[in-house]
């Protein structure tokens, strides 16, 4: 009588697995999110009072047409860093820019009509241009990359150096 | 270390090899083996399976059409499982119109919904907006006032890494 010696061949359960591992690999990478992260200022009913130092403030519009005007200046958006830090850092000691890092604030406005993607680019932009100075500063001081740096050492670079944006009321030329 | 010249290297190599050589050529003949693809189908239907599960994921979640914008300094983000999710963009079904419209947990919500959303989960610190890049800042920038409102905040900005040049 023929026997038939079955054996489940083993073989390829080990691909199977390493295709499972992959599937979960690739499924958690989708969920784990990117994104800039901001703080928003609280609410308040009464107007803010104007009172910052017109030197220490960079104003920044976009209008509904996603064009920028930065100090009554139109400006396209990739030289929009370059004149961020240039304003922060104040190189020339210019009068119509502020003393030090720690005073400037960024005054950000947008019309209803801009798009969200400009938006996000512009807010990219003024970010990467206070994460470029502060990365110089870390190197200046600590002689390390600002990631590599402890907890307090980063606070202190942050605090000399804090990222001020505020945002205005938004326009609404679409009504008008 | 023992010294060599050159040549008797040559003579070591041209040794061992000839070395090997017979002992392949010492082995009986025999036919060569084929590669079993027996596996090959469950590795297909796997991928099959795979990309079914990553499509039913997609489609059953969303309702709103969402593609974030570049952004260079994009960072990760912290515990998905502590982070409200808002999603702003075009319905994606072509019957709940051409509008932006927001989506807060499997359903369309208005604006004014909001804050109730956000207070209803207090242990959630922060908040992601998840706006797709064609979006006009209106609709975005009404959620922002609510979120403010309702003292949600910590926003993150749903972001792509920009590929770098």
């Amino acid at each position: 009588m023929k026997r038939f010696d079955n054996q489940v061949n083993a073989g390829s359960m080990a691909d199977i697995a390493f295709l499972l591992l992959i599937f979960f690999l690739v499924t958690t990478t989708i969920d784990v999110d990117k994104g800039i992260t901001v703080k928003l200022p609280p609410w308040t009913d009464e107007p803010i009072a104007e009172d910052v130092i017109k030197r220490n403030v960079l104003s920044v519009k976009v209008n509904r047409n996603d064009e920028l005007l930065v100090r009554g200046e139109v400006v396209p958006i990739s030289r929009l860093k370059e004149r961020t830090i240039e304003f922060i850092l104040n190189p020339d000691q210019r009068t119509d820019m502020p003393r030090s890092p720690r005073v400037a604030v960024i005054s950000l406005q947008n019309d209803r009509e801009t798009s969200y993607e400009t938006y996000i680019a512009v807010y990219n932009e003024l970010k990467a241009a206070y994460n470029n100075i502060r990365q110089e500063e870390a190197l200046k001081r600590y002689g390390k990359a600002y990631e590599n740096l402890n907890k307090e050492a980063k606070k202190a670079i942050r605090k000399d150096i804090p990222l001020v944006i505020s945002e205005a009321e938004p326009t609404d030329f679409a009504l008008k | 270390m023992l010294q060599c010249s050159p040549h008797c290297s040559i003579m070591i190599h041209s040794f061992s090899y000839s070395l090997i050589m017979a002992k392949l050529k010492s082995k009986p003949k025999r036919s060569r083996p084929t590669i079993s693809t027996a596996s090959l189908p469950d590795i297909i239907f796997i991928l099959l399976f795979f990309f079914m599960v990553v499509a039913i994921i997609q489609e059953n979640n969303l309702l709103v059409k969402v593609i974030p914008p570049h952004a260079s300094e994009s960072e990760k983000l912290q515990r998905h499982d502590e982070i409200n999710h808002i999603y702003i963009g075009q319905p994606s079904n072509k019957n709940a119109g051409t509008s932006p419209r927001i989506q807060l947990n499997d359903a369309f919500a208005e604006v004014k919904d909001v804050q109730r959303f956000v207070a209803a989960n207090p242990q959630k610190y922060s908040t992601t907006l998840h706006v797709d890049e064609q979006v006009t800042m209106g609709i975005v920038g009404d959620v922002k006032t609510e979120l403010r409102q309702a003292n949600a905040l910590k926003v993150h900005y749903a972001s792509r890494k920009k590929a770098e040049e």
